[in-house]
C-alpha cells in the first residue's frame, strides 16, 4: 500500500497502540495534523500552551501510566521549546518518543525559515535522534524510536522528519508490534542494538557472589533508585526481598514510592535533603546493595567518602553507569526486578541482623504540614512537583506508597515541569487524584498550561506553596551570602486566584493550615481543579 | 577494579554504522567528559557500511572503559575495542613537505629517506614532498630530523591500529563487551 509520509507517522502510531499524543502545530507539520485530524477517533491530540508543556505532559503521562509518551512538534522555534522537556525526560529515564518536522530537504542546511538541527540539539539529551529524509524510510525510524525509547534503559527519542518525507508516498505495510524486533529500518542495526534495546541478561554467578557478600555482611542495606520505579514489577520483588529477609532500605529522590514509607525497614531518602535514619546508616552499613541508581552528586556529596565503610555493589540495567560516579566492589548488569527476584531465590533461608532505625517521630515545619495535610486528605494521589523548597518538603514528608506516585523531575531539576507533567499524568491516570505541588517562582514559569487543564477540563489541583520568593535559592543566599537576597524575592507578583478563574478554573487562597485544610478537602470533592494560593513564610528553610 | 589511575596512551577503536552524524555523536562523547583527543583516523571497512574510527587518548584506564561503556550504548556503534601497548599494532600515514635548497640539502634528506624507508612523492626547485608511514616513533623521530631543514607543511593521518592475533574487532558484540570492560566475577 502506497501512503504519503504523514500518514505513514499516524499508522505507525496505531501500530504502538498510542491513543494520546501531546503536540502543537506549525506548518512544517501541517500534513501530519492533517492525518491525525482524519483518525481523529482513535488518537486524541493534546494541545498544550506551548511545546515545553507538551514535552512534560507526554513525560509525565509516561511516568505516570509505564507506556512511552508522544510528543509532535513543528519546526525550528516549535523543535527548540521541546529542549528542557526533552532533557527533563533524558535525566530521570522517561520513555517518551519526539516527533518533529523540518523544512523540506532541498532547504536543509540553508538557515530556511523555520529550520533548526534539532538531530544535533537532542544529540546529548535522547538515547537516539533520527533525521527521515525521505518517507520510505520513516516506517522503519518510527518502530525502531518506540523500541529504542521504551527498551533497555528507558528514555527519550526523537525523529525529525523533513518536510517533504511527509508529502511523498512510499510503501507502508502493517506490521504487529511484537513483530517490529529485529525487523527494524535496518535488521542489522536492530540486532547490533540488541542489547541496547531488551533488557540485558543476568549473569546468574554476579547474584550468587551477591548472596554470598550479604551472607558475610553484618549491616546489610539497599539503596532503590529510579530504575526500580522503572522496571515493571521491581518495588514489589524489592518489598518481598527487604521483608523475607530483613534488609533496611533507604530510596533517592527517583526511589521514592518504591517501597511504601511506613514499612518498617524503609528508613527515608538519602543524600543532601534526604532524612537522618537513611544518611546515617548509609554512613554505617558494610554493604551498600544499590539498585537502579546513577549515585547523584546530590545523594553522594563527595562520591570518594561516599558510603566509607562500605563494599558497594551496583545493579543495574544501563552498564555505563557502573563505576561512573562511585567505584564499586562488585555489580550485576540486568534489570531491576529480574536481579531482584533471583537474588531472593538464592537468599531462601537467610535473615539480616537487624540494625537499622528509621526516624522516631519529628516535628513538623509549617509547609511540612501543609505536605502532611495533602497526604492526609489524599493518600493514593498522584503527587507531581516543580523544583524548589517545595519539592523537598514534598519529597521528605510525603508519605508515597506505591511506584509512580511520586512525578518530579530528579535529574534534571527544572522548574516548570510540574503543571506540564501533571496534565500528562492526569490524562494517563483515570481514578486517582492528581496533585501538583508547586512553588511560586515554578508555577510562573508556565503557568499558561492552566489554558490545557481548562479546554480539556482536566482536574488538577495545583497546591502553590506561595513564600513570594525562589526559596531554595533565597535559602542559599541566607544562609552563605550573607542575607543578600538578589533577584529571589518575588513580591508584587500576580494574583494567583484570579489567574486561574481567568482560565475559568477554580482559584483559592489559603491564608493559614485550617484554611487550606478545608480548601483542600471541598476541592477533591468538587468536580473542578484550580489552584490553592497557600500563603507561607519566606524564612521557612529546608 | 583494575584500573590505575596513571594517564597513559588509550586507544579505542570503534566499529559504527556509517549513519548521518554518527562522528559527531562519537567525538561529543570525549568532549562532554572534557577528555581531549589526541588522534583521530576514520575510514571505511571491507563492508562500505562500515567505519572504523580509531581514537588516540591520554587517559586512565577508567577513563578509556568509561568512553567504551558510553560509546557501546551509541546506537550506530557496532564494537568497541581498547588496545593497549603491545597487544596491538599502530601505524600512521604522514606527509611533509620541507624546503631543500641546494644540492647538498637534497642529499642529506634523500639519505634519512633511505635510511627511514620513507618515500619522495614530489620534487620542486627548492623542496621535497616526503610520504612515511610506521609507528609513532619512527614518525617523529622522522619528523624531529627534518624539521631541522625546515618543514614547509605537514599531514598526518593520525594513528590507526589493530590486535595482533587471529582475532577480530567484529567478535566484540555488544554482548560480549560487558566481558571485554574488566567484569568483576
Ligand atoms: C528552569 C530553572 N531555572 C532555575 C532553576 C534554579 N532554581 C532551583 S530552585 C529555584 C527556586 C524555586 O522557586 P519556587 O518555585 O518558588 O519554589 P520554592 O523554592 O520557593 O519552594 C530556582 C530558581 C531551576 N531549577 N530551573
Amino acid at each position: 500500500m502506497k501512503l504519503s509520509g504523514a500518514r505513514i507517522i499516524t499508522e505507525c502510531l496505531l501500530e504502538q497502540g498510542v491513543d494520546t499524543v501531546f503536540g502543537y502545530p506549525g506548518v512544517s507539520i501541517i500534513r501530519v495534523y492533517d492525518e491525525l485530524y482524519k483518525k481523529r477517533g482513535k488518537i486524541k491530540h493534546i494541545l498544550t500552551a506551548h511545546e515545553q508543556g507538551a514535552a512534560h505532559a507526554a513525560d509525565g503521562y509516561a511516568r505516570a501510566t509505564g507506556r512511552t509518551g508522544v510528543c509532535l512538534a513543528t519546526s525550528g522555534p516549535g523543535a527548540t521549546n521541546l529542549v528542557t522537556g526533552i532533557a527533563a525526560a533524558f535525566m530521570d529515564s522517561s520513555p517518551v518518543v519526539f516527533i518533529t518536522c523540518n523544512v523540506d530537504e532541498a532547504l536543509l542546511g540553508r538557515d530556511a525559515f523555520q529550520e533548526v538541527d534539532i538531530t544535533g540539539i537532542s544529540m546529548p539529551i535522547t538515547k537516539c535522534s533520527y533525521l527521515v529524509r525521505s518517507a520510505g524510510e520513516l516506517a522503519g525510524t518510527i518502530r525502531e524510536a518506540f523500541a529504542l525509547a521504551s527498551g533497555g534503559r528507558p528514555g527519550p527519542v526523537l525523529v525529525d522528519v523533513t518536510y517533504n518525507a511527509t508529502v511523498e508516498k512510499a510503501e507502508y505495510a502493517y506490521l504487529p508490534k511484537e513483530e517490529h524486533f529485529g525487523r527494524g529500518r535496518s535488521e542489522r542495526l536492530m540486532r547490533r542494538g540488541e542489547k541496547v534495546l531488551t533488557q540485558p541478561e543476568t549473569d546468574i554467578r554476579d547474584v550468587k557472589r551477591l548472596a554470598e557478600m550479604l551472607k558475610s555482611s553484618e549491616r546489610p542495606l539497599i539503596m532503590a533508585g529510579g530504575g526500580v520505579i522503572r522496571s515493571a514489577g521491581a518495588a514489589e520483588t524489592l518489598r518481598r526481598v527487604c521483608r523475607e529477609h530483613g534488609i533496611p532500605a533507604v530510596s533517592t529522590m527517583m526511589g521514592l514510592g518504591a517501597l511504601p514509607s511506613d514499612d518498617g525497614l524503609f528508613l527515608g531518602m538519602a543524600g543532601m535533603y534526604g532524612s537522618d535514619a537513611a544518611n546515617r546508616a548509609v554512613g554505617q552499613c558494610d554493604l551498600l546493595i544499590a539498585v537502579g541508581v546513577r549515585f547523584s552528586d546530590r545523594v553522594t556529596g563527595d562520591a570518594g567518602s561516599f558510603a566509607p565503610g562500605a563494599k558497594t555493589v551496583h545493579v543495574d540495567i544501563d552498564r555505563a553507569e557502573i563505576n561512573k560516579n562511585v567505584l564499586t566492589a562488585h555489580h550485576i548488569v540486568g534489570d531491576a526486578g529480574k536481579v531482584l527476584s533471583l537474588l531472593s531465590a538464592e537468599l531462601k533461608g537467610y535473615g539480616a541482623p537487624p540494625w537499622a532505625e528509621k526516624d522516631g517521630d519529628r516535628e513538623l515545619s509549617a509547609p511540612e504540614r501543609i505536605i502532611k495535610t495533602v497526604e492526609k486528605l489524599a493518600p493514593g494521589a498522584v503527587i507531581v512537583t516543580d523544583v524548589g523548597q517545595h519539592q523537598l518538603w514534598t519529597c521528605r514528608t510525603f508519605g508515597f506508597s506505591r511506584p509512580g506516585q511520586l512525578i518530579t523531575s530528579g535529574g534534571f531539576g527544572a522548574m516548570g515541569f510540574g503543571l506540564g507533567a501533571a496534565i500528562g499524568a492526569r490524562i494517563g491516570v483515570k481514578d486517582t487524584p492528581v496533585i501538583h505541588i508547586t512553588g511560586d517562582g515554578s508555577f510562573r514559569m508556565n503557568s499558561p498550561e492552566l489554558a490545557t487543564a481548562a479546554r480539556y477540563g482536566l482536574k488538577i489541583i495545583s497546591v502553590i506553596m506561595d513564600n513570594s520568593s525562589l526559596g531554595l535559592v533565597r535559602q542559599k543566599q541566607a544562609a552563605e551570602y550573607g542575607g543578600r537576597f538578589y533577584q529571589t524575592e518575588l513580591a508584587g507578583g500576580p494574583d494567583y486566584v484570579l489567574l486561574a478563574r481567568a482560565y475559568g478554573l477554580r482559584g483559592e487562597r489559603a491564608e493559614n493550615e485550617k484554611e487550606f485544610e478545608t480548601l483542600l478537602s471541598d476541592m477533591l470533592r468538587s468536580g473542578k481543579g484550580g489552584i490553592i494560593d497557600c500563603i507561607t513564610d519566606k524564612d521557612e528553610m529546608i | 577494579m583494575s584500573s590505575s589511575a596513571k594517564l597513559t596512551r588509550q586507544t579505542l577503536s570503534v566499529l559504527v554504522e556509517n549513519s548521518a552524524g554518527v562522528l559527531s555523536q562519537v567525538t561529543r562523547l570525549f568532549s562532554r567528559k572534557g577528555y581531549n583527543i589526541e588522534s583521530l583516523a576514520v575510514g571505511t571497512t571491507d563492508d562500505a557500511r562500515v567505519s572504523r574510527i580509531t581514537v588516540i587518548l591520554k587517559g586512565t584506564d577508567r577513563m578509556a572503559e568509561q568512553i567504551a561503556a558510553q560509546l557501546n550504548k551509541l546506537m550506530p556503534v557496532i564494537s568497541v575495542q581498547i588496545l593497549t601497548g603491545k597487544k596491538a599494532i599502530y601505524r600512521e600515514f604522514v606527509m611533509l613537505k620541507v624546503k631543500a635548497d641546494g644540492k647538498d640539502a637534497r642529499d642529506e634528506i634523500m639519505q634519512i629517506v633511505n635510511v627511514f624507508r620513507a618515500a619522495i612523492v614530489d620534487i620542486s626547485r627548492s623542496s621535497l614532498m616526503i610520504a612515511i608511514t610506521g609507528d609513532e616513533e619512527k614518525t617523529e623521530a622522522f619528523i624531529k630530523l627534518m624539521s631541522d631543514f625546515g618543514l614547509i607543511e605537514i599531514a598526518r593521518t593520525g594513528l590507526i591500529a589493530m590486535e595482533r592475533g587471529d582475532g577480530s574487532i567484529r567478535d566484540l558484540s555488544k554482548d560480549r563487551a560487558e566481558y571485554e570492560l574488566g567484569k568483576s566475577i
